[in-house]
């Protein structure tokens, strides 16, 4: 998959669980709890999401390479590819 | 129409799930209303026979006024209207009919003519809910045939159209025609922000609050929870919150007095234990659902209730026994908040338990000094009903209960 596919899709899921964010107004760099307020609820069912989606386990303790889309577009390349 | 709070005047129904000649059974979800916390799901308390709906989607009512008729079981047919769509006047003829529910209606500029002395003036004989379902799809009413009394047109014969000719062309649904979207919040941040405003300040004016604060050692938990995630797919991953509340809602067994309602000038202690969740909203407000029977429900349960709550209420699809029947809230930062919360009693609950934002903090164990990740909960409670001792002892048993996590 492309960086843009992946940016894609992990927006699809991002907005599938908050459907309240606008995915135009959706920075790369922006932080999903600080910046756009997904609380940890919102966050796990995007993690439930996106380990669907890919089929990656996506352990608690790789949570901080998701801390933005940026990062986790680089995370989910990686994880795919190795 | 339901008060779905003690600051709710009005309520708009956006549609209806049953329709005349239906039996419901308590508990039934039968209508969709409009409020400041969003769209309700409306549950009936009384099983019986819907004999006829006499508010119209689209229609604001005052609380209190009639929305439907319903035949109780066992309950005389002789004088029943006949199952159809009825005209006002004659339906609100039930002895807890409200006064006057023609009056206050305020209705939308192009509501499809009301129906008058019982004739269908314009259109096939229809149900409201079908009439409204008719109009989101864009399909002509007269080309469904009737299954109801009298060739009337249910819900059930608009969907059974809508199956069979999914390609049907449809008219472009106009503004006017369009219901209210569906499974969006719909949420009027000036209206959320009035009725947070009129319940907090009934909670300041009328309860006697008092304060605890007690910082709690959640290493224990957290190992625990780590462990116990790093085996499992996410959707069975349990988060710190869920502890949390499993830990009060236990807790609560020890000071049974802090869960219940005070109304009027009657404190009534709860034997069941619906504990409301604090979920914030993004564009700002929030909202408290209550986990209905969460003495029943175990850890994995009460992760369970919580998911389906706060995708709930993202969506606007709460119902009115989940934001009405609360006996006892609980408010979590979670992991990017401050140290410490002192909430705000949402009345006619009498105790409210903050949990602030778990960070690592030094703390001395056996004398020596460790790095442990720490929680502070905070209790408000109303003096009226309990005091400091009894409130201190609710804290100091979550906190026991919260170092046993594999207990919980």
């Amino acid at each position: 998959m492309t960086p843009d596919a992946i940016r894609t899709a992990f927006l699809e899921d991002l907005t599938s669980v908050a459907p309240d964010i606008d995915p135009d107004t959706v920075g790369d760099d922006d932080h999903l709890q600080d910046d756009l307020g997904l609380d940890s609820m919102d966050f796990l069912n995007l993690v439930s999401a996106l380990h669907k989606r890919f089929g990656l386990p996506i352990p608690e303790a790789d949570y901080p390479e998701l801390a933005t889309t940026a990062r986790a577009v680089r995370y989910l390349g990686k994880a795919m590819a190795g | 129409m339901p008060s779905l709070g003690a600051d709710m005047e009005e309520g708009t129904l956006i549609e209806w799930l049953i329709a005349p000649g239906a039996t419901v059974a308590r508990g039934d979800i039968v209508a969709v209303v409009e409020t400041q916390k969003g769209a309700i799901e409306i549950e009936i308390f009384e099983p019986g026979e819907v004999v006829s709906l006499i508010a119209q989607p689209g229609q604001t009512l005052p609380v209190g006024a009639p929305l439907a008729t319903l035949r109780k079981p066992g309950e005389g047919v002789e004088d029943a209207p006949e199952p159809e769509p009825e005209p006002v006047a004659e339906a609100v003829a039930t002895p807890e009919a409200a006064p006057e529910p023609a009056a206050p209606v305020k209705r939308p500029m192009q509501e499809p003519a009301p129906v008058t002395g019982g004739a269908a003036a314009s259109g096939p004989l229809a149900s409201p809910a079908a009439k409204a379902r008719a109009a989101e799809a864009g399909i002509d009413l007269a080309r469904v045939s009737g299954s109801g009394p009298g060739g009337a047109v249910l819900l059930a014969d608009v969907e059974a159209s809508l199956a069979a000719a999914p390609k049907q062309a449809r008219q472009p649904d106009t503004p006017a025609t369009r219901p209210a979207p569906k499974g969006k919040p719909g949420l009027d941040m000036a209206e959320m922000r009035r009725a947070i405003a009129a319940a907090m300040s009934r909670a300041k004016r009328e309860i006697p609050h008092y304060y605890l604060s007690h910082r709690i050692d959640l290493q224990a938990a957290q190992d625990w929870l780590s462990a116990r995630n790093a085996e499992r797919p996410p959707d069975e991953r349990l988060l710190m919150g869920a502890l949390l509340i499993r830990a009060t809602v236990r807790a609560l067994a020890k000071v049974p007095e802090l869960n219940g309602r005070h109304e009027g000038a009657d404190y009534t202690p709860s034997d069941t234990i619906n504990c409301g969740m604090a979920v914030a909203m993004r564009g700002g407000g929030l909202i408290a659902p209550a986990i209905m029977d969460a003495q029943d429900k175990g850890l994995d349960a009460i992760m369970e209730a919580m998911r389906d709550l706060v995708a709930r209420t993202r969506a606007g699809r709460l119902r009115n026994s989940e934001v009405t029947q609360g006996t006892l809230t609980v408010s979590s930062l979670g992991e990017s908040g401050v140290d410490a919360l002192f909430g705000v009693i949402y009345p006619p609950q009498v105790a409210l338990v903050g949990f602030g934002s778990p960070r690592t903090e030094p703390v001395v164990q056996r004398g020596n000094l460790a790095a442990r990740l720490c929680v502070t909960a905070t209790l408000a409670a109303d003096h009226r009903v309990s005091d400091g001792r009894r409130g201190a002892t609710f804290l100091a048993e979550i906190d026991r209960l919260l170092q046993e996590p594999e207990t919980l």
